[in-house]
């Protein structure tokens, strides 16, 4: 289980001024689920096509199975799926037509490969005649992630794939990339979404064009070593200025209802006083266990 | 190999499924040689003339029956003076007035020379031109008849003959003028508009990451539209033949290879267009505007070459559609074999290998 299947050293892409992945190192096993956490922006489809072979890193290198992403591009595009974060498929084309198009043009055919898709395909299937741009969003990535799957690739780059898909596909989506793991799949996965960094096996968290973090799920929230409070006042937005401005202060940012709060030394009763002192009604205040995203709200106030 | 079928098909899907635009491409044939072949001909035909006979004798008598008896001249009016001739111009009904001077027979007969002022109307130039040369070969074919029979010394007249279309059929003249056209539109932007379409939906980064190879691609995209292409000059030579009469003097089979030929050089064009547009938008105004113009106005299908400015004549040499004009022109028309257009063959053929090596040069297997 500790082969490498992707690995990249120093990776850099600038486009004129901006630069869009800057020096990213990392290694990726076999068979392992890896997201790229990180909001828009922060460089994960640079990133993505230049694993992909779509584009040219400027600087550093990286690998695919072995295979260098610039001199063996076309080795690596006969054992890669890719799925794009924009729906890429032929919309005039219905659900089967488009799955056959892309089991033709790697040389296979549905059959072959049917076991893998199975799961997915199945759910798709009742609407196998009608036009792919005719899908729900859940529907039409479902079909393609099928597409993308349907040569048994060896690696799997999905670039936001659950962007714009319900709560209910979203689930259901992750299940689908944790089986497809367990049968020897590599896949790569971004999402703008941290509650699905829970999801995979490892993560990077990535902004600005630097990786922040790369670790499990658990152990990015084990790094997390304060105690976390979320707050709450009848007032909400003077409370966040407030503690903004407040001296103990170390990072503060709304979280849903609550706005979650460290300090740099101190207690529940200290936040309560300073509160009291600033007059602020009904106001709670709760120790709580932080998650992937405080980690991640946490890392980006200390770049 | 199977891939690419499979490309192929797909290739078809599309575009039998975007039935608007069939409709459009199969449809336009018949439009257009309808309209060039009924509405806008400039074939001669009882066009309206006036008289001016200040002589009123026995020759210009029979200068005027020999006119007036060809079908294409009718007599609207008889004018008394000079101060009539603009007048009748202007209220549209006649094309061309002739003028016999005083004492025509006789000034004949003593001074061995009498003359005739044709005046047309050159707001329609071509018709103009055409109306005064008719005219002219008349008076000429005239001339010549007198000369028989009263043994004047010989005299060589010049001869206004029209080669080819004896009848000047327009529709002659219109069909290799649209088939050209059509052509060149269907093969060039259709394929521009269909490879720069996969751009912009992002379905050709897709195709990008897979064993597809570029060349693949692009001829699985071009594929198709030679079938579509070729069956629209199909039924254009059909049609010519059928509605106007319009035979195929030359070798068929010659013919439709050098149609087939330039649908390949038109395709590689469309080619090279949607290696340079991102968008379709950008891939249809290219085709539009810098195909469709020069296409249409500097080939010589519209205007004479010969009567352009030199600037121009210079840039008709890279307007491939001028040559195919003269190719088709000449097979269609006078029947020649392939010694006779074979330059304007190798210019084509040259063109498209100039079209493909760019193509294949820009093509890029990445982004950006």
């Amino acid at each position: 289980m500790s082969e490498i299947a992707i690995s990249a050293n120093n990776l850099t892409k600038k486009y004129g001024e901006i630069t869009a992945v800057n020096g990213l190192s990392f290694e990726i096993k076999k068979a392992e689920l890896f997201g790229f956490i990180g909001p828009d922006g922060a460089g994960k489809t640079t990133l993505f096509r230049i694993l992909s072979t779509l584009l040219l890193p400027d600087s550093g290198n990286a690998t695919l199975a072995g295979f260098d992403v610039v001199n063996d591009y076309k080795k690596i595009r006969n054992i890669i799926g890719y799925m794009p974060g924009r729906f890429s498929l032929y919309q005039d084309l219905s659900v089967e037509e488009n799955l056959k198009f892309f089991a033709t043009i790697f040389g296979t055919t549905i059959k072959e490969n049917y076991e893998l898709i199975k799961d997915i395909y199945i759910q798709i299937e009742p609407f196998k005649t009608r036009p792919a741009g005719k899908l729900s969003g859940g529907m039409k990535q479902k079909l393609a992630l099928c597409c993308a799957l349907i040569h048994k690739p060896e690696v799997l780059v999905l670039d936001e794939p659950t962007t714009g898909v319900d709560a209910v596909s979203r689930k259901e989506f992750w299940e689908m990339l944790k089986r497809l793991k367990e049968s020897g799949i590599t896949i790569i996965v971004s999402t703008p979404y941290m509650d699905e960094a829970g999801l995979c096996d490892r993560v990077s968290l990535i902004q600005g064009g630097n990786i922040m973090s790369t670790d499990t799920p658990a152990n990015i929230i084990k790094a997390f070593n304060k105690t976390l409070f979320a707050v709450k006042s009848h007032e909400m937005y003077r409370l966040m200025q407030d503690l903004h401005e407040w001296d103990a202060t170390e990072t503060t940012y709304l979280f849903g209802q609550h706005i979650h709060l460290t300090i740099q030394k101190g207690n529940k009763s200290e936040i309560a006083a300073f509160l009291t002192d600033k007059q602020h009604k009904e106001v709670e205040i709760q120790e709580i266990e932080p998650n992937i995203e405080d980690s991640f709200m946490r890392l980006m106030s200390k770049h | 190999m199977k891939r690419f079928k499979g490309f192929v098909i797909k290739e078809f899907y599309h575009i039998f499924r975007d039935y608007r635009t069939m409709v459009i491409l199969f449809g336009m044939p018949f439009v257009q040689i309808l309209i060039f072949g009924f509405a806008i001909t400039n074939e001669i035909k009882n066009a309206g003339i006036a008289i001016l006979d200040n002589s009123k004798d026995a020759v210009t008598q029979k200068i005027t029956n020999k006119i007036l008896s060809s079908d294409y001249f009718k007599l609207e009016k008889n004018l008394i003076n000079y101060s009539e001739i603009e007048d009748n111009f202007r209220k549209g009904k006649i094309k061309e007035v002739i003028v016999f001077e005083h004492d025509f027979a006789k000034k004949l007969e003593k001074e061995k020379k009498a003359g005739i002022q044709i005046i047309a109307d050159a707001s329609d130039p071509n018709t103009a031109s055409m109306l005064s040369s008719y005219t002219l070969s008349i008076i000429n074919s005239y001339q010549q008849e007198m000369m028989k029979y009263q043994k004047f010394p010989m005299q060589i007249e010049p001869e206004v003959k029209m080669l080819y279309n004896e009848e000047l059929k327009g529709v002659f003249m219109f069909v290799p003028g649209t088939i050209t056209i059509l052509l060149m539109l269907i093969s060039a932007m259709m394929t521009s508009i269909s490879i720069t379409r996969e751009k912009e939906l992002g379905t050709m980064e897709v195709l990008l990451v897979s064993p597809l190879k570029p060349m693949q691609i692009i001829i699985g995209k071009v594929f198709p539209y030679i079938f579509i292409a070729f069956s629209i000059a199909i039924i254009i030579l059909l049609m010519g033949f059928t509605v106007f009469g319009m035979p195929v003097q030359g070798n068929l089979l010659l013919l439709l290879g050098e149609c087939l030929l330039f649908i390949i050089m038109a395709l590689s064009l469309g080619i090279f267009i949607s290696t340079l547009c991102k968008t379709q938008q950008i891939a249809m105004m290219i085709s539009m505007f810098a195909l469709m113009l020069p296409t249409i106005l500097l080939s010589g299908f519209i205007f004479p070459i010969e009567n352009m400015p030199v600037p121009l004549q210079i840039l008709s040499n890279i307007v491939p559609t001028r040559w195919f004009i003269i190719i088709i022109k000449a097979i269609l028309l006078k029947g020649v074999g392939i010694a006779y257009i074979w330059k304007e063959t190798l210019v084509i053929a040259g063109m498209t290998v100039i079209f493909i090596g760019l193509s294949i040069k820009k093509f890029k297997v990445r982004l950006s």
